[in-house]
């Protein structure tokens, strides 16, 4: 029974969060509604017995991404923002696809198939740990997956310096 | 024991709400924050489905989601302040330069 009441708190916070976050005219109080959506995120990871990703979660997405549309919130003042139309002129098309879109998958799931379990049972995560069981499979499987995104984050650092510098006078 | 269709129902939700604040939203850094929001809707059920399906390969998939989440923002916010610095808006309608 408690799993289950964990599950309907996270699930009805998050749909709520994720509503505030798009519908928020102040930037700023948008991603702080999303601060409080990712922690919640995390704490469903921690229901599903994903340690490592909820503290992924919480270092990575709120402590770092999140930061960072925080900075370039702050950087832009947009104070008149809160008194600008927030909804492009075709916003009913935008709601009609989304309905569309959930209505559509939501007939889908009940014709999912789930396959044959996998080597990772509960209670094979819970004795390895379960920084161990995922670190396992990221350095032998998926290593040059592995490599490859270090490339990627080096490239996005490069670019985002070049981008977001002033140009030099000439 | 939550089924796992409950999860999916989830993601499926969050998805369709960041699929609408991108629609709609004037603002792009809102339209940015709504495409992060797709990506976590993505990283719920890659994790749910690792979780039933009792294999760990989904969780790496969520780890290489949010190293690329993170690239994409950092790139994707200095193209917001070159554009600012440009044109002094956010406001995507008002950015119309490349229409022919």
């Amino acid at each position: 029974m408690l799993p289950e009441l964990l599950f309907f708190y996270f699930a009805v916070a998050i749909t709520g969060l994720s509503l505030l976050v798009v519908t928020r005219r102040n930037p700023v109080h948008s991603v702080l509604w999303m601060l409080l959506l990712f922690f919640h995120i995390a704490g469903l990871y921690v229901l599903l017995n994903a340690e490592l990703m909820a503290a992924v979660q919480v270092i990575v997405y709120a402590g770092a991404i999140l930061v960072l549309f925080l900075f370039v919130v702050l950087l832009l003042d947009l104070r008149k923002e809160v008194e600008d139309e927030p909804y492009v002129d075709g916003w009913p098309v935008g709601i009609a696809l989304a309905v569309g879109l959930f209505l559509a998958i939501g007939f889908m799931i009940h014709t999912f198939e789930p396959a044959d379990p996998g080597a990772y049972s509960i209670e094979k995560v819970q004795s390895l740990t379960h920084s161990v069981a995922v670190g396992e499979k990221l350095y032998t499987e998926f290593l040059f997956p592995f490599e490859v995104v270090s490339m990627v984050l080096l490239v996005a650092v490069v670019g985002a310096i070049v981008l977001a510098k002033r140009k030099l006078k000439e | 024991m939550v089924p796992l269709s409950w999860y999916m129902a989830l993601s499926a939700a969050v998805f369709c709400i960041g699929v609408f604040g991108f629609l709609t939203r004037r603002n792009i850094i809102i339209m940015f924050m709504s495409l992060e929001l797709m990506l976590n809707a993505v990283n719920i059920n890659l994790v749910a489905m690792s979780h039933y399906l009792q294999d760990i390969r989904g969780q790496v998939m969520v780890m290489f989601i949010i190293a690329v989440a993170a690239a994409e923002a950092a790139i994707g916010l200095a193209i917001i302040i070159a554009l600012f610095r440009n044109r002094a808006t956010v406001h995507v309608d008002e950015i119309n330069e490349m229409k022919g």
